[in-house]
């Protein structure tokens, strides 16, 4: 039984909460017209602010297949699409020719038949599926190069594959397209125009407190408070790699494993390689800055405890 | 009913329609496809929200992160007052988004009225100086070694026809892509299956294959500001010779900022492509800020257009102006993103050349390569320069 998609955009919203992912209205709007009107949807954004984990959100909740493609720098037909099992194909013509010779066309049919076939991931989501068509996440497409783009442009345009030996392969029904880009190297207009944009900024503190609590939920809230002003207050800097949400929610549990209750100068600077991963950056936050991010965290800390009293 | 809803319907595919052309005047590139999308997506979401509208027509209208801002003023302005639509069809938006627009091209102009201005100048004064045009070697021995400033408005032009035809040989590094080569030494394995089995699998044909070359990318980044002027504009056309002759090219000019001015090189004519690159350059201010300019090219540049192996060529005479940004750190992380980090300086022509500046002093230490940059011999050794240091010969 396939899972039905959502119908508005308020149940886009309920699918996002239910597979824990903590997003606004605006990604709801733009994933539910991409579902309903079956166009890719096209994630950009900074490293790690949860475009990958958008795909793994909508498998799981819509209890579909999720098939991934990493995209590399020389990424090819033979490891992205199909690829002939050419030593099972040898081994094929060999021990036909010793029981005796045989007609080349059925030889031929025989060898590129689909038990040769060793299908890579953007064949199998065009292939059925009991449970509905399943999820293609197209990861870091910015890491691959242009004629990669250039096929992948073809593909989502009729979601079909020719294999010269073997036929068509054509999907029933489409995958769920989600693109991904960190935005390395600007991607092609043709294929952008073909998806539903979307640009994943940083989260704002409220959010982020409830990713954590989500994600990291036996953080107290003090401290998990206190993680995401220092955060936030980092990213402001001039830094060369600003910490996204993955390395908030590392750092987090870093704390918690070390035992501590809340952030003080010796904590941040043994865990500081955690949020940061650049030696410039480093440098540039646990020199001087440390004690200004502190104190105005601190600051924000000082005047809760006496609104309280 | 359905009238109405028909009605209804149309007003707003137009209203659409109106509103991406209105963008696409401010300069997103949206075609027709987008807007009848955007029709469906409106439907799809329902009118009640206003900002559902927004997200709609967001996601199929914006494809760049620097367009958000445009779309979001279009949006507000296009869709909170209704009579502002009549006016609005026929304004230019372009004119209310970008008000430095108009300022930049009249600097832009009063620039080449500069340059031009210095030509003539030089011209008049350097009448009887000129270099008695006799053709043949000797002639163009003595334009090599003539120096760019001194040159007058026939010799510039003549330097332009010798830059433009200059040979480019190309630094070309390896890929990852391999493509049928009958001299390639590892065996491509689905070609030989498909070639054995028109002998129906008796006798092996093997195929070969190599790897691709593609040639490696140059970044020119340009110091345009007001000690450099002389020197700048033919380089510029160098950088535009380059581009038009191997794809992986990406120029940037600075003065006080930095500016990306690759696409306008794509123009065949150089002329033209220079000026409309200089037209578009928002920087008359007229100072020097090597630091803050190479800052910028680290944090927003460096990791999206330099891959592997790329060669940088900064033509600056190292005169900084500002003491803000550590110059010596940023030159250190340029020559640490880059494969060779080559400057030019103009003021290498002086032979008594020390390196006194503060400018100097702070990047010298972090270039792989330091030359000369005022007449046609360094530019030709310097395109001899970026021919060589590829990581191997690829094979004939």
């Amino acid at each position: 039984m396939t899972l039905p998609l959502p119908a508005n955009i308020d149940e886009c919203i309920t699918l996002l909460r239910k597979g824990n992912y903590v997003g606004d209205r605006s990604l709801a709007t733009t994933l539910f017209l991409s579902l309903k009107m079956g166009r890719p949807v096209f994630l950009e954004g900074e490293a790690g602010v949860g475009k990958t984990e958008i795909a793994n959100v909508v498998a799981n909740v819509l209890d579909r297949s999720l098939i991934r493609l990493q995209c590399y720098e020389g990424l090819d037909v033979a490891s992205a699409v199909y690829e002939w099992n050419y030593q099972r194909q040898m081994i094929e013509i060999r021990l036909t020719e010793s029981h005796g010779s045989v007609a080349q066309e059925e030889l031929e049919e025989n060898i590129f038949s689909e038990k040769f076939l060793i299908k890579r991931p953007l064949l199998r989501s065009l292939e059925p599926d009991t449970r509905g068509p399943p999820v293609l996440l197209i990861d870091e497409l910015d890491r691959s190069d242009e004629p990669f783009e250039a096929y992948l442009l073809e593909l989502l345009g009729n979601f079909q594959i020719t294999i010269p030996e073997f036929g068509t392969v054509r999907a029933d029904e489409p995958p769920i397209v989600i693109i991904t880009s960190n935005r390395t190297r600007e991607i092609h207009d043709a294929l952008k125009r073909r998806c539903f944009y979307f640009w994943l900024d940083y989260p704002d503190a409220a959010r982020e407190r409830d990713i954590l609590a989500l994600k990291a939920p036996e953080l107290s809230d003090g401290l998990s408070a206190q993680v995401v002003a220092f955060v936030h207050e980092v990213r402001k800097k001039d830094l060369f790699k600003k910490p996204g949400i993955a390395e908030t929610i590392d750092w987090a549990k870093s704390l918690h494993t070390l035992d501590r209750l809340e952030l003080d100068r010796e904590s941040i600077e043994s865990t500081i390689g955690i949020l940061l991963k650049y030696q410039d950056d480093i440098a540039l936050i646990k020199g001087s800055e440390l004690g200004n991010i502190l104190s105005s965290i601190g600051a924000e800390r000082k005047i809760s405890p006496s609104a309280d009293s | 009913m359905k009238s109405n809803g028909g009605r209804h319907q149309g007003k707003l595919a137009s209203n659409i329609m109106h509103f991406g052309r209105a963008l696409r005047q401010a300069g997103l590139p949206i075609g027709t496809g987008q807007v009848i999308d955007a029709v469906e997506a409106a439907t799809h979401t329902g009118l009640r929200s206003r900002e559902d509208l927004y997200w709609a027509l967001h996601g199929l209208f914006v494809s760049r992160p620097e367009q958000r801002m445009i779309f979001e003023q279009g949006f507000h302005l296009f869709w909170r007052r209704p009579e502002l639509l009549e006016r609005l069809r026929h304004i230019d938006l372009s004119s209310i988004y970008l008000p430095q627009n108009t300022e930049s091209s009249k600097a832009g102009s009063r620039r080449l009225g500069e340059a031009m201005a210095i030509a003539h100048v030089v011209m008049d004064q350097k009448q009887p100086d000129k270099v008695d045009n006799q053709g043949g070697a000797s002639y163009r021995e003595v334009l090599g070694k003539r120096d760019f400033d001194k040159m007058g408005v026939d010799e510039i032009a003549e330097a332009k026809r010798v830059i433009k035809n200059m040979p480019l040989p190309v630094a070309e590094r390896p890929t990852r892509r391999y493509k049928l080569n009958r001299r390639g030494v590892v065996i491509d394995a689905q070609a030989s299956i498909r070639a054995s089995l028109r002998g129906g699998g008796d006798i092996m044909q093997l195929r070969f294959r190599r790897r691709r070359w593609r040639p490696s990318t140059v970044v020119m980044i340009c110091d345009i500001s007001g000690s450099m002027s002389r020197y700048s504009r033919l380089l510029l056309h160098f950088a535009h010779a380059l581009a038009n002759h191997r794809a992986q090219v990406h120029a940037f000019v600075f003065g006080t900022r930095l500016t990306n001015i690759t696409r306008y090189l794509r123009q065949s004519d150089p002329d033209v492509a220079l000026e409309n690159a200089l037209e578009a350059v928002d920087d008359w201010s007229g100072g020097t800020r090597i630091g803050a300019s190479l800052h910028c090219f680290n944090h927003e540049w460096s990791r999206r257009i330099l891959g592997e192996g790329a060669t940088i060529v900064l033509i600056t005479d190292g005169l900084e102006r500002d003491v803000g940004i550590k110059l010596s750190t940023e030159m250190e992380r340029l020559q640490k993103s880059c494969r060779r980090l080559i400057w030019l300086n103009p003021l290498l022509r002086y032979a008594g050349f020390e390196a006194k500046s503060y400018g100097v002093r702070a990047m010298l230490p972090h270039v792989d390569d330091f030359r000369p940059a005022h007449n046609l011999e360094s530019i030709a050794s310097l395109s001899h320069v970026l021919s060589e240091g590829s990581p191997a010969v690829p094979p004939k």
